[in-house]
Formats: C-alpha cells, sequence, structure tokens
C-alpha cells in the first residue's frame, strides 16, 4: 500500500440515512452542512445508506478523488458496521486505522427521537468530536500469527466427541478431555433417544470406539483442564489428570461441557417418597429393564418456568413424551398421563410424535402453574390431584410412580470454565455465546467455541449439529494457518514506567509481565494477547501506559471539541 | 480445468442467512465457495423482517454486514439471479451447471444508482414488499441489495413483450442496458453441495375461515413485517389497510394452517415468537397499543424467550389468550375483523374485535420435488429435505457429499439455522478432508 502523506490532514465526512432510521429524526443534510465548515474537512455528503454497496462505493470514491487521508462515518454503531467500512477505506489505499466512527444512530435518532432537533444538535457534537480526533489517527499494523495446528476439545459426550471427530478427520490433532473415566457424559444414563427411539448407547458407544481409535485424537480420562494461558492460535493448556503429557500448545478450543438434570429435592415429595422418581431415573430404571407399576404420572416443568428459575430448558417435553411412549409402548395396559403447562413439541418430527403418543392412549392434563398438582400419600405417594382445565374440575389420578420432568441446569464446573477461558456465564450460569442471534457458537473471546446443553440446553440431534458448527469455527484458524491480532493495543513508555507492577496484576488476558530492561525492571505487553481494554493505561499511576488508537492526546482533543 | 479443482470448492445453494453463514465459513476455511441464488440479491427472508427476537435487533442491521462480507470475501463467488440446472458425479467431484439468468443489464457496468427503475414508466407489485408496494420493471429489489445491480423483469418488460419503450436505455449513463443478453449457462466443479433454500410461505386463502385477503384488516405477520419495517411501503408506520389508520388494537392468531391436519400437522416453531415480536413492535411504534395474541401452545424454547414473553405481558401490555379461533368476520360498520373462538380455560365460545388482525401463516420449506430431483435428494412427507439419521448425521442428506441447513431442513428460527450452516460447512469441511486422506477418487 502506498504511503498516504498524514501531517495535512485532509478528512472526508459520510453520513448515513439509515433509511428513516436517522433521516427521520436527524437533520442529515443539516449535518453534511455543518461538517464541511469544519477544519480539514474537505467532502462530505450523506447517503440513503452508507452501508449499502453505493454508499461503500461514495467513501472509496471519496477517498480517490479528494485525497482524503481520513474517513468519518456518521451512523448506527460500530459493533455491526466498522469492520465494513475500515475495509472500504483499506480498499480505497487508506489505512483502516485513520477511519473513525460517529454512532449517531443508537446515541442520537434512537435515543431522541422524540426531540429531533436535540438529537441533531447532539448528532453535531459527536461530529465535531469525531473529527477531532480523527485528526490525530496515525496508522497501525495488525500482526500475523502462527496458529497451532491442534484443538482441545473440552468434554467427552456425545457433542465433545463429534466436534473432536469432525477436526480430526480434517487432519488436525485434537486433545479431547473428559473428566469422567469414559466416554459418553450424560447419555450413558438414557435409555433411548428421541425422535427414532434408538437406544442412547447405539450412538454413544460407536462413536467412543471411533474417537479412541482415532489416530489424530489424544483422549485424557479422568482428567480436567487446569489452567490455559495464551490466546488464539497458541493456547497452552494445563491438563490435570492420569495422563502423561499434561502439558499441550492448541490453536483453538471447543468448550462442550453439558449440562445436568435439576433433582427436585423436596418438590411433589421427591426425596421422601420412594415412588417419587425423575425422568433420569425414570431412563435408568427403563434401561434395566425395571418395572415401573400400571398408573404412571408424569408432571412437567418442575423447577422450570417458575419464578426462581424462569427459563424453559426445550427438551424435556419431548423427554417426557418420548418415556410416555415407550412405557405404553411395551405395557399397553399401563396408564399414563403427563401433567404439562404448554407442550414445546416444535418442528415436524416432535408433534408428529406428539400425536402418535396420544394416539397410543397417553393422556395428556393441562395444568397452570396457578394451580399445581398436588401429591397425596403417607410416606408412599398413592394418587395426584390435579385440576383438569378443560373439565374445569379437579380429578384425581392413581399413581404408583410419579416422574418428575426437571430441566437442565448448568453444569458445576461451568464456573471454572469461565474463569479459566475467561468467558462469560449468562444470568443463569449456562456459558455465554458471542451474539445470541449471528454468533451462536462463538464466544466473544477469540479463537473459543461453545457447543451443546453447557451454552443451552440442546438434544442429541441439535447438540450434534452444534458440535459441527463449533468444529467448522474452530477449524477456520487452523486450516489457514494465521490469525491477525488488533491493532487497538497498549504500548508502554519504558521509560516512564517505575515497574511498579500495577497492571501485571490487573490485566485479564494475562498480556503483561514485567521484564529487565538494562537492570531496570519494566512492564512489557505481549501485542498479540492484550485486546485493547485499557485497564492498565488507566490504572497506571505514572502515565507509562497508553493506547494505540485512544491516546491521551486524541480523547483529550475529542473533550475540547466538545466544549469548544 | 484440473481434477483437483473440485476438491477445494463447494457450492452454496441460497444465499439467505444460512447460505452466507455456511459460505463464509467455508471461504474462512479456505474453500471456493460458489453461492448461487435465484433472485436477484442476496438476503433471502430475514431481509424482509422487520426487528429479529429475542434481542429486538434489526434485522437488517445485523444481516447487512454479512451480506456485504460474503460479497467482497475474496473466496466467495455470489452467483445471483442464477438457477442450478444440472448435477452429476458425486462427493468429490460433483459437477454443476448453473444458469445465469438473462437479466438483460451488464451487471459488471451497472453502477446500482437506480435511475432507472425511478424513470421505468411501468409499475409492478414488488416481491420483497409481498405486494404492499410496487416497484419498477427494472428493479434493485430493495436498498440493501447485494449485488446493488439493476434486473429487468422479462415477464412485464413492455420493450421485451411489445417492441417500444426502452426508457431505461435512455437514462442509464452507465450504458449497462442490454436487451440483446442471453442466458448463460456455466459448469463448476465441487466436493460438496450445501442445500439452504430456505422457506416459503404456505397459501391460506384456502383456508377461508380467517377471511384472508377477504377481510381488509385482516393481514399475515411477514406483511406486518413489511408494514414495520423502516424501509417498507410505509416507511415504518403501521397503518392498517382499510382506511389507513393507526390500529391500537390488534389481535395475533397464531398456528394458521399449522398444527393443523387439513394442511400441514407440524408446528412451523418460530410463530409464537415472531407474534410476541410484533405486539412489542406495534407498541414501540405507538406506545398503548394493545395486542392480544390467540395461541395453542406458547413455545418459547429458545435461550432468553421465556423471559422475551413475561417482558412483552409486563412491558407492552400483551395479552395471551388460549384458544384456537375458527372464524374470522367482519363488522362492515368499521371494517374491524372479529374473532371467534373458544376460550379453552372457561370453555365458553367468545367473539374479539381488533382494528387489526396478524395470522401466523404456517410456514413451507423452499424447496420443490423437481429440484430434489436434480439435486438427487429425497424429500419427507412434509417436503423438508430428508434426513436418513437424525441422530448421528443431523445435516446429512440421503446422497452423499450434500448437506443441508436452515428451515429447508427442518422448521426453525435464525439462531438454529445459523448454527446448522455453520454445521453443515463443517461437515462439508470435513468429507473432503476425508476423502483426501483415503487417496480416494
Amino acid at each position: 500500500m502506498e504511503e498516504k502523506d498524514l501531517s495535512n490532514p485532509r478528512m472526508g465526512v459520510f453520513i448515513c440515512r439509515c433509511g428513516i432510521n436517522i433521516g427521520a429524526y436527524v437533520n442529515v443534510p443539516d449535518l453534511v452542512e455543518y461538517a464541511k465548515q469544519l477544519a480539514n474537512v474537505v467532502h462530505a455528503e450523506h447517503n440513503l445508506f452508507t452501508c449499502s454497496e453505493e454508499g461503500i462505493s461514495a467513501i472509496k470514491r471519496g477517498i480517490k478523488e479528494h485525497n482524503l487521508n481520513r474517513v468519518l462515518v456518521a451512523s448506527c454503531t460500530p459493533r455491526t458496521h466498522e469492520p465494513l467500512f475500515r475495509a472500504a477505506c483499506e480498499e480505497a489505499g487508506l489505512n483502516k486505522y485513520l477511519f473513525e466512527f460517529v454512532n449517531i444512530r443508537d446515541q442520537c435518532s434512537w435515543v431522541h427521537m422524540h426531540e429531533p432537533e436535540k438529537a441533531t444538535a447532539k448528532a453535531k457534537d459527536l461530529i465535531r468530536m469525531g473529527l477531532a480526533k480523527a485528526r490525530l489517527l496515525q496508522p497501525l499494523a495488525e500482526i500475523e500469527m502462527k496458529v497451532a495446528p491442534a484443538a482441545l476439545v473440552i468434554g467427552g459426550g456425545v457433542v465433545g466427541m463429534e466436534a473432536a471427530l469432525n477436526l480430526a478427520n480434517q487432519g488436525f490433532d485434537v486433545h479431547l478431555v473428559e473428566k469422567e473415566s469414559e466416554l459418553g457424559g450424560l447419555l450413558r444414563s438414557i435409555n433411548k433417544l428421541f425422535p427414532a427411539n434408538k437406544e442412547a448407547v447405539k450412538l454413544f458407544k460407536p462413536l467412543g470406539e471411533e474417537v479412541m481409535n482415532h489416530p489424530k485424537i489424544k483422549t485424557h480420562l479422568s482428567s480436567e483442564v487446569k489452567q490455559v494461558t495464551g490466546f488464539i492460535g497458541n493456547f497452552n493448556v494445563t491438563l490435570d489428570g492420569k495422563s502423561e503429557d499434561n502439558q499441550v500448545t492448541v490453536g483453538t478450543i471447543v468448550v462442550a461441557v453439558g449440562a445436568e438434570p435439576l433433582k427436585p429435592i423436596g418438590q411433589y415429595g421427591y426425596g421422601k417418597m420412594a415412588n417419587v422418581i425423575t425422568q433420569l431415573e425414570l431412563e435408568e430404571r427403563m434401561k434395566k429393564g425395571e418395572p415401573v407399576g400400571q398408573n404412571l404420572v408424569m408432571i412437567n416443568c418442575v423447577g422450570a418456568r417458575v419464578p426462581e428459575r424462569t427459563y424453559c430448558s426445550r427438551i424435556c417435553c419431548m423427554t417426557a413424551i418420548k418415556n410416555a411412549f415407550l412405557t405404553k409402548e411395551s405395557n399397553p395396559k399401563a396408564k399414563v398421563w403427563i401433567l404439562h403447562r404448554d407442550l414445546m413439541t416444535y418442528g415436524v418430527d416432535f408433534e408428529d410424535y406428539y400425536r402418535k403418543t396420544m394416539e397410543l392412549g397417553v393422556r395428556f392434563i393441562r395444568y397452570s402453574l396457578e394451580r399445581p398438582p398436588e401429591v397425596v400419600g403417607e410416606g408412599k405417594l398413592e394418587r395426584i390431584k390435579v385440576y383438569h382445565e378443560l373439565w374445569r374440575r379437579e380429578i384425581e389420578l392413581p399413581c404408583d410412580t410419579l416422574v418428575l420432568t426437571t430441566p437442565l441446569v448448568p453444569a458445576e464446573g461451568n464456573q471454572n470454565i469461565s474463569r479459566m477461558l475467561k468467558v462469560s456465564l449468562d444470568e443463569f450460569g449456562f456459558l455465554l455465546e458471542a451474539h445470541l442471534k449471528l454468533r451462536p457458537v462463538e464466544f466473544a473471546m477469540d479463537g473459543i467455541y461453545i457447543c451443546g446443553s453447557a451454552r443451552w440446553p440442546t438434544d442429541v440431534t441439535e447438540g450434534i449439529s452444534q458440535a459441527y458448527a463449533a468444529a467448522s469455527k474452530a477449524a477456520g484458524p487452523l486450516r489457514m494457518g494465521f490469525v491477525k491480532a488488533e491493532a487497538i493495543n497498549a504500548f508502554v513508555d519504558e521509560d516512564e514506567c517505575s515497574g511498579c507492577g500495577i497492571c501485571e496484576v490487573l490485566c485479564s488476558f494475562q498480556a503483561i509481565e514485567l521484564q529487565d530492561r538494562d537492570g531496570k525492571r519494566v512492564s512489557h505487553v505481549n501485542e498479540a494477547v492484550c485486546k485493547g481494554c485499557g485497564t492498565c493505561g488507566a490504572a497506571c499511576p505514572s502515565g507509562a501506559i497508553s493506547m494505540h488508537h485512544f491516546t491521551d492526546e486524541q480523547i483529550l482533543a475529542q473533550v475540547q471539541a466538545l466544549f469548544s | 480445468m484440473n481434477k483437483e479443482d473440485g476438491r477445494k470448492s463447494v457450492l452454496v445453494i441460497g444465499g439467505g442467512i444460512a447460505g452466507i453463514q455456511a459460505s463464509l465459513d467455508l471461504a474462512n476455511m479456505g474453500f471456493k465457495v460458489y453461492l448461487v441464488e435465484k433472485s436477484p440479491s442476496i438476503g433471502g427472508r430475514m431481509a424482509q423482517l422487520d426487528k429479529t427476537f429475542p434481542t429486538n435487533d434489526c434485522a437488517m442491521c445485523i444481516l447487512a454486514p454479512k451480506m456485504i462480507e460474503a460479497n467482497s470475501h475474496p473466496n466467495i463467488e455470489l452467483l445471483t439471479y442464477s438457477e442450478v440446472e444440472e448435477i452429476s458425479g458425486g462427493i468429490g467431484k460433483f459437477r454443476v451447471r448453473v444458469k445465469k439468468k438473462a437479466s438483460f443489464v451488464d451487471r459488471s457496468k451497472c453502477t446500482g444508482c437506480g435511475l432507472c427503475q425511478e424513470k421505468c414508466p411501468w409499475k409492478v407489485d414488488s416481491e420483497f414488499e409481498l405486494g404492499l408496494g410496487k416497484r419498477g420493471v427494472i428493479y434493485i429489489p430493495f436498498a440493501q441489495a447485494i449485488p446493488r445491480v439493476a434486473t429487468i423483469d422479462k415477464e412485464h418488460c413492455v420493450y421485451l413483450l411489445k417492441g417500444k419503450c426502452r426508457a431505461c436505455e435512455k437514462v442509464c449513463s452507465a450504458k449497462a442496458i442490454d436487451f440483446e443478453q442471453k442466458d448463460e449457462h456455466i459448469e463448476l466443479r465441487v466436493g460438496a453441495i450445501i442445500v439452504a433454500s430456505g422457506l416459503g410461505l404456505y397459501d391460506i386463502t384456502s383456508l377461508t375461515e380467517y377471511g384472508y385477503r377477504k377481510i381488509k384488516n385482516v393481514i399475515t405477520a411477514i406483511e406486518f413485517e413489511r408494514l414495520t419495517a423502516a424501509s417498507g411501503p410505509t416507511m415504518g408506520e403501521l397503518r392498517r389497510p382499510s382506511d389507513g389508520r393507526t390500529p391500537e388494537n390488534i389481535a395475533f392468531v397464531q398456528c394458521v394452517g399449522s398444527r393443523d391436519f387439513r394442511n400441514k400437522a407440524y408446528c412451523s416453531s418460530v410463530c409464537c415468537m415472531h407474534a410476541t415480536k410484533e405486539a412489542m413492535l406495534a407498541f414501540e411504534h405507538h406506545p398503548g397499543t394493545k395486542s392480544t395474541i390467540f395461541y395453542m401452545d406458547m413455545r418459547a424454547v429458545g435461550k432468553r424467550f421465556q423471559e422475551y414473553v413475561a417482558r412483552a405481558k409486563k412491558e407492552y401490555d400483551v395479552t395471551y389468550v388460549r384458544g384456537r379461533p375458527g372464524r374470522i368476520e367482519v363488522d362492515p360498520e368499521n371494517d374491524n375483523p372479529i374473532i371467534w373462538y373458544e376460550e379453552t380455560i372457561s370453555g365458553r365460545v367468545m367473539s374479539f374485535e381488533a382494528e387489526l388482525v396478524v395470522l401466523a401463516q404456517a410456514m413451507i420449506p423452499q424447496i420443490t420435488k423437481e429440484f430434489a430431483d436434480i439435486l438427487g435428494i429425497e424429500l419427507n412427507e412434509d417436503g423438508f429435505v430428508k434426513v436418513p439419521d437424525k441422530l448421528a448425521q443431523p445435516l446429512d442428506t440421503t446422497k452423499p457429499g450434500i448437506f443441508a441447513c436452515g428451515y429447508v431442513h427442518s422448521p426453525r428460527d435464525i439462531p438454529d439455522s445459523v448454527t446448522q450452516a455453520s454445521g453443515a460447512a463443517g461437515r462439508a469441511a470435513e468429507e473432503i478432508a476425508s476423502l483426501g486422506s483415503r487417496g480416494g477418487e
């Protein structure tokens, strides 16, 4: 790329109307006229959608025609659109760090929808501030780093195994870590799987064998991940377990640690009455062929969709229906009732399965949270009382075994995973994806991916699809062999650094360490690991740490512009 | 062409969010991707949506960056306004014939300025706006279309039909109009194929009890999306069809054609949530709007969905009524639809007058038997792509090397479609790599 002369700022301003998202509330033509009067602005225009191909060409054209060396776009949000505009600058020969984003949708038109004049005035302030910073922007370069051609998969259930096999079959070395002494996870306790009623063992056993025999997969059983340092392309993983090689280096990590069914202690007599069990305990009995009685009642949403645990665990309705179907199929004389709230048999197969189960004679009775079923019996449960919504009266059901359908809850280990990998948990304790809608199998942390019920309760079919998805993401950097690191990072003025070490302690990415420089202790930033969060810069008592692209000079210029 | 080439390439059919995501993942793994889309732009169904549940992100705002990324990715070749005509061979060595349909515009010359569509004297119903808005016969389907080029609709072009007009040619300063353009056929060699052709809308006009197309103020959910979308025909002003008034009392009727033996027995899976979202949007557009949702089971099964429904009740005054409406009539005085339904809790037959009714129209897989035959894959009874082993290989079709994702695979929402798309990309990569390691064909 040819070097641009930056000494004399020539700034271009592109203001997006975003259809009516901005244009209807902020006077965009007025903003353009305003921007044109500001120092060093040589071009300003507005676009219907700056992110459309037309808008992107306008930026590129502007850079060429007006020999721009700084570009400012005022539009929606950098969260979704900064990469796009940066790329446009780059394609037109301008270093992408000479681009500045001003957010006039989220921060002006949306929040001040009912005060268009004030929204416009605020947009002017923001543009003026953005330009004050843009004048001082400097080109930066991203660092390219090599990627270790291996992956770590945490969790040896079917989801983890599928992810491991996918990566291994693509030719990468995989370390699969399972805390138990054998593979299979929760499926080891399951009888059969919906919708095909296939025995769970027929799925996880052959998979386990394939994993154990795969030349590219090293399985670490009875092992846990003890420590992870490093970053995408180069994670150093310490394992704690029987395995002799407990130190591995991998390029990417897939998390598939699963979830656990809730034990509903104290609910509907569970823990007190022997004939009150969970669906998981029913599965174990069915697997062993133990009798479950002639009258079976199931209660759904036990501990789910209640004030203390508001979520729906997605898979439990089908679990109950499957077990009801199998019970009735093996013993047509048995009576089976499912007491449920909304019935979550979404899609084609589940709805079909539900219908077949009804046809087989399983009775479905809807109850509401306001009038939950009641158990009758001393020491041993005898009957269930339930208000039948359609009959509009309370009925009593004979009951040999009461089966409670409980949600999946986050695995205990999630806290540890979260701490170790620096990934977040959601409000329930499940692992939090980067974006619920469009990045469901990625973490915000680069190079680490998520699949299965550790993220959200998921059935086997969906879990395996997620495993492939996480593996496909994890394979990207491994296949390319390199990744690029953010150029917006911290840098240390070693002359100013007193070597106090505060930054080293505070850095949540382990990117800083103290090093010797000619007998003096100074702080050193590993640029590949630094995320540019700025914590160290804010804390440094000597003012020795600055952030590229967010220097004190640049920020002060913005502040001055605001109050000028 | 080098015999090896096919191994490093994948064909993706369908340019909606699933096809785009699969293409991006494959491209990021180093594969050459051909993304074939039959309409003039990628974006698919998601591009038509206003916002998306449960985050209420504006659909276009999160989709557009992906569309542009797909367009500018060095490993992706977009083949829009194109159709797959013929496929032969198998995994690792598929030969695919693609028809690039004549658009009568030189797509390399067109700047997308839009002047032609403005000056075109003939207007027809816009497919993108579901007929709620018009477009020129030469047109760019929507503001953020990718690629942004004009297409002449030959079914309606007066010059192509009657030999007179050429108005577009006169205004095109790029000299991009080419009435001599013919369909072009190209041949590709790919190692694997991903089918992501998305969803269609079930024709509910035969379900006469709901009054769709007979009662003016009975519309479908996707039409509602266009009426609240900022880029839609009303610029985001929600107005009811009969008199253009802003409705303050809206009813949503769920399972129209879904969970219905006479029509589609399956659950379309996304309607509970889009109705909830649309009720919220109506309130946001016009605070105080009262929405009532008539449902059978509220299937809020995804991450944060229950909390979303709770928020709709609490903050947006949405009422959920359990009951399946049997008939919708109209009050001729004020054009208000009247819903007759059995309220299941009390067991009484009741009526409900609304100013606007929004029907949750059943959704269907967008793939024909003929096209499945071209691909050599089977469909199931409901017309979705048949998956022989759902448990062990949930994204594999009946033909090795062909994978499916998104709504054509089974009814599912955007996050699930995106997940499957990445998954299908992973499966394609795995299968192609396995061929290599076996040293096979």
